[in-house]
């Protein structure tokens, strides 16, 4: 990983989406994947307005559209299973260049495709323009209880450093001449998971005893973080009337 | 009033071994104390019973007139800085600067108060630019510059260091020295690192087997060849003392 950023999927610009405060991005991406969601399959205009939407954002994000089609391979499984369903489902059947294909099978592989791309885009630009640790302070801002974002933040902490120790571990092993390739040299894996887990326990209480030391009672303190303006909730609700606005049409003419 | 006052201390961990078998220990106000000692012999033990994350089997411990319990645990924690020996243990917020807030904003601090203590305590470490930084892409010299800001920040009256040299490299070392002297506070520092002791600290404890085997000057300790060979310590390879200071 590069420049001091958290994450892989975090892309350092200055727009005006990286700038607005996390809780009202993510109330914005939850509203709006719900809509998707919910949206009925045959209404495809709807599909292309939230389409429209969600490339204005990326064009906003300045987040380059290769990044986002990289990222979009992560829906790749789904994508695979639905063009296997017009092949697969039964009744009425149609012809594709004289293979005879399902017609509820291509309403359905079309529903799948369109909802999993355009909800995954939606958590790309997300997240994108929110640094981890600012995703977790917005849902703390939305009331998640603290135990929760608690649990994520100290994961998203040492989890490289948990990994680094695996690696070194691997290491150890292969320099003894322990390269694991068939089941019965499952054995001194599962050990090593084991000392991995003993070790991150101990880290655990090291930590614990960190935060004890520095006046811990049991609650994280709220540091002065700033809250969604007016303005930025308004912009996001724009945004939220609008793909309510596409469902409820698309609910009631289709 | 004595910076810290220990008083036969004992303690044994839930698995019934002992770490600590009657520690006496006195350090006055302003005074940086080295504790050197082969490993296992109770030196992290007692730090961590310094603000009580441990607590004794018998004896006691004062900090600046005020005893270590459960009562004054918030108090005490405020005066006592503790710097763990990994970083990693002591830096847990995303950033660096969320971090050093961690301690101050503990003790009811907030707003411009809260954003002066913590530009104060990186500012007295050099560390300014480390405030936005996640603290896993820091370097070993610059984490334990954060981690040392993370306990300035509760202005603390008394610091403890575990092994504070012990993951830096050679100009990571002369930075801390460089960190470390201008602080007017009381310092007890746990090393292995004989010439950080002589160089940090006029005066020097030896622990062996949970207990304080030997108190002087650390130049005359380090002289002491029957000494430090019976605490299986060593001075590194070359490096000779002379008889008389400043000779």
């Amino acid at each position: 990983m590069g420049a001091g950023h958290s994450h892989a999927l975090y892309v350092h610009e200055h727009s005006p989406l990286h700038r607005m405060a996390p809780e009202a991005k993510i109330v914005g991406a939850l509203v709006s994947v719900a809509c998707i969601a919910l949206t009925p399959r045959e209404a495809i205009w709807a599909f292309a307005v939230y389409a429209t939407l969600i490339v204005a954002l990326v064009v906003i994000s300045r987040v380059s559209p290769g990044f986002l089609l990289l990222r979009l391979v992560a829906v790749a499984p789904f994508v695979l299973f639905a063009l296997f369903i017009p092949f697969i489902a039964s009744g009425e059947k149609t012809e594709i260049w004289g293979v005879p294909v399902s017609v509820d099978g291509l309403w359905g592989a079309w529903n799948v495709l369109a909802k999993a791309l355009l909800g995954a885009s939606v958590s790309i630009v997300l997240t994108a323009t929110t640094e981890i640790a600012d995703i977790l302070r917005g849902t703390g801002v939305l009331r998640v209880p603290a135990l929760f974002t608690s649990i994520a933040m100290f994961m998203i902490r040492y989890l490289e450093l948990i990994v680094d120790e695996l690696r070194r571990m691997r290491v150890a092993m292969a320099s003894r001449g322990f390269e694991p390739r068939w089941l019965h040299q499952a054995r001194p894996i599962a050990s090593s998971a084991g000392a991995l887990f003993v070790r991150s326990y101990e880290r655990g209480e090291r930590v614990h005893s960190a935060m004890l030391a520095r006046g811990f009672t049991g609650t994280m303190p709220a540091l002065g973080q700033r809250r969604a303006r007016p303005a930025e909730w308004l912009s996001v609700a724009s945004i939220i009337v609008l793909c309510l606005i596409v469902l409820v049409v698309a609910m009631v003419t289709t | 009033m004595t910076a810290v006052v220990v008083a036969g201390l004992e303690f044994a961990y839930p698995d019934g071994r002992v770490a600590l078998e009657g520690v006496d220990l006195s350090v006055e106000p302003g005074e940086r104390l080295a504790i050197l000692g082969p490993n296992g012999s109770g030196k992290t033990t007692l730090a961590l019973h310094l603000n009580g994350i441990h607590e004794p089997r018998s004896g006691s411990v004062t900090i600046g007139g005020l005893s270590v319990e459960e009562a004054n645990l918030r108090e005490i924690r405020r005066r006592v800085g503790l710097v763990f020996q990994d970083s990693n243990d002591q830096l847990f917020m995303p950033t660096v600067g969320e971090d050093v807030a961690f301690g101050p904003a503990n003790l009811g601090l907030d707003g411009d108060d809260l954003e002066r203590r913590v530009a104060d305590a990186l500012d007295a470490v050099g560390g300014s630019e480390l405030a936005a930084r996640p603290s896993h892409h820091l370097s070993g010299g610059e984490r334990r510059r954060a981690a040392l800001a993370t306990v300035l920040a509760m202005e603390p009256d008394v610091l403890v260091f575990d092994e504070p040299s012990s993951d830096l490299d050679g100009a990571g070392r002369r930075e801390l020295v460089a960190t470390l002297i201008p602080l007017p506070m009381t310092q007890i520092i746990i090393t292995h690192d004989l010439p950080l002791a002589l160089e940090l600290c006029p005066r020097a404890v030896i622990m062996r087997g949970g207990r304080v085997v030997a108190d002087g000057s650390t130049r005359d300790l380090l002289l002491n060849r029957a000494l430090l060979e019976e605490n299986r310590l060593e001075l590194p390879f070359g490096f000779r003392l002379e008889t008389s200071p400043g000779s």
